[in-house]
């Protein structure tokens, strides 16, 4: 299972990509695994401001609806809308094109609180 | 539940060795895909796919009286099988509520086989047990054998590959005997997808090797195993109930549509007396299909259905249908909202999504 060494992770398998005060969010691969084929994602709008841990975005396979969680505390400055026409992209490509939202964080440094890979990896096993 | 409580069919290995994601259902861990839900559920409505059936539960009545016995326990009538065919059939409570659906199979002249699900398997036989008649015996076989489920408009060909071109497969709702290298199957031609195919029941011990067989000789034709992922898109499609989910104790098979499986002209069944009024006044509630109107997210069990501002029932199966690529469903609503045209709203997470009533089969082959 692909797990990127410059991503950080949660225990509710987001990914976190830092890029300065914005933190680049989608899921794992491990996690687009055990989800199968995604279908539809709700995404967050654009301006809506997050809790840690708090429920931000849904994906939805053909079997379930799955919650997302924002990694960090935030506010919400841009989301994947490619994902309304492809959903399927966070099956493709979980790291990359099927990345979900962006948030400005309130606190950049709380990205360190987050797992890194080894630690993520240990966590999918 | 632990991994140790869960029953594994005789295929279990199989899956694993395949990569099959698994998950408990019921009792048991079974599989849910392989390859992924929607290439599945593509390779059935266009190939041929096969489904691990072996949970599914097999009972054989016997005896001189078995077929009596078993009209009165049954929705439908015995007396139109004759040997070597089968009826999809209820299994109800005193209230006319669901306990079952099964096929049943007259497979000798004082001989019955039932297939029913494998989460009902056991309650089937304790409650026929309880009613058993006098020259009627019951035996639960679920353990003895294996199942499969081959469906898909390629199975023809196939069956040719398994057991020769001058082999035919017998006509739809028939089950036949055939021996394939030194194993004994018994073919009938059913299924739970829409398409043509089979479901072959054996022996345990020859699980492993059937399926392998299949799978090779399937090969070219584009086989795939198929999980219970596809399996539900596919019986969704097609409208077809799901035990435990569209059919329960709560509900009768004429608030279910199902009418067509009950012979109101016997004299005595179990429960016939609520289904004989259900018929002639008619049901509070009603299982009607429906599909979404618009791009968003795809219905589950028990939203809520919603129309006019009222809440008029919930849904029972939904998903995202991989044929039509829209949410499609089955719903209890009010009877006098059950009209085909009916526009609905499905709220999904406090928004209310539209829809509409749609015709059973909500799929049909172009």
């Amino acid at each position: 299972m692909n797990v990127p060494d410059d991503l950080h992770y949660t225990e509710s398998h987001e990914w976190v990509r830092q890029e300065g005060e914005n933190a680049r969010v989608g899921i794992t691969d491990h996690a687009q695994a055990e989800l199968t084929d995604v279908v539809f994602v709700e995404l967050p709008k654009v301006g809506a401001t997050a809790e840690a841990r708090g429920q931000i975005a849904v994906v939805e396979s053909v079997k379930a609806a799955s919650d997302i969680y924002a990694p960090v505390k935030g506010t919400v400055v841009e989301v994947n809308n490619a994902l309304e026409g492809n959903p399927a992209l966070i099956n493709t490509d979980p790291f990359g094109e099927g990345w979900i939202f962006v948030l400005k964080m309130d606190s950049p440094d709380e990205v360190k609180q987050l797992k890194d890979a080894a630690a993520y990896r240990a966590l999918i096993g | 539940m632990s991994d140790a409580a869960q029953k594994r069919t005789p295929l279990y290995d199989e899956h694993v060795r395949l990569g099959a994601k698994m998950i408990p259902f019921g009792d048991w861990i079974m599989p849910v895909q392989y390859s992924g839900i929607i290439g599945e559920h593509q390779a059935v409505r266009k190939n041929v796919g096969v489904f691990d059936i072996s949970h599914m539960g097999q009972l054989v009545a016997t005896g001189s009286a078995a077929g009596s016995w078993l009209n009165e326990m049954l929705t439908n009538n015995i007396d139109k099988l004759e040997v070597g065919t089968g009826q999809y059939t209820f299994l109800l409570n005193e209230q006319g509520g669901i306990i079952d659906d099964l096929i049943v199979y007259r497979t000798g002249s004082e001989e019955f086989l039932l297939v029913v699900n494998a989460s009902r398997a056991d309650e089937d036989f304790a409650w026929l047990k309880k009613h058993l008649g006098e020259n009627a015996e019951l035996e639960n076989r679920s353990e003895d054998y294996g199942g499969v489920a081959i469906q898909g408009p390629h199975v023809v060909d196939l069956f040719h590959a398994l057991l020769g071109a001058n082999v035919d497969l017998p006509e739809r709702n028939h089950i036949v005997d055939r021996n394939l290298d030194r194993m004994h199957i018994s073919i009938a031609r059913t299924g739970y997808t829409g398409e043509d195919g089979v479901e072959v029941f054996f022996q345990a011990k020859d699980a492993a090797a059937f399926w392998n067989l299949v799978l090779e000789k399937g090969q070219e034709l584009g086989i795939k195993a198929c999980g219970l992922g596809a399996r539900d898109t596919l019986r969704l499609e097609m409208c077809y109930p799901l035990n435990g989910s569209d059919l329960s104790p709560e509900h009768n098979p004429i608030e279910a549509g199902l009418g067509f499986f009950v012979d109101l002209t016997k004299p005595k069944f179990i429960g016939r007396e609520v289904l004989a009024k259900a018929k002639e006044s008619g049901t509070a509630n009603r299982l009607v299909a429906f599909r979404m109107k618009s791009k968003g997210p795809p219905p589950r069990p028990h939203y809520a259905v919603w129309r006019e501002g009222a809440p008029i029932g919930e849904v029972t199966s939904g998903t995202l249908s991989p044929s039509l690529n829209e949410g499609i469903g089955m719903a209890y609503v009010a009877s006098a909202q059950a009209k085909t045209g009916t526009e609905l709203e499905i709220e999904i997470r406090g928004q209310k999504f539209p829809a509409v009533i749609e015709k059973k089969p909500l799929y049909k082959k172009s």
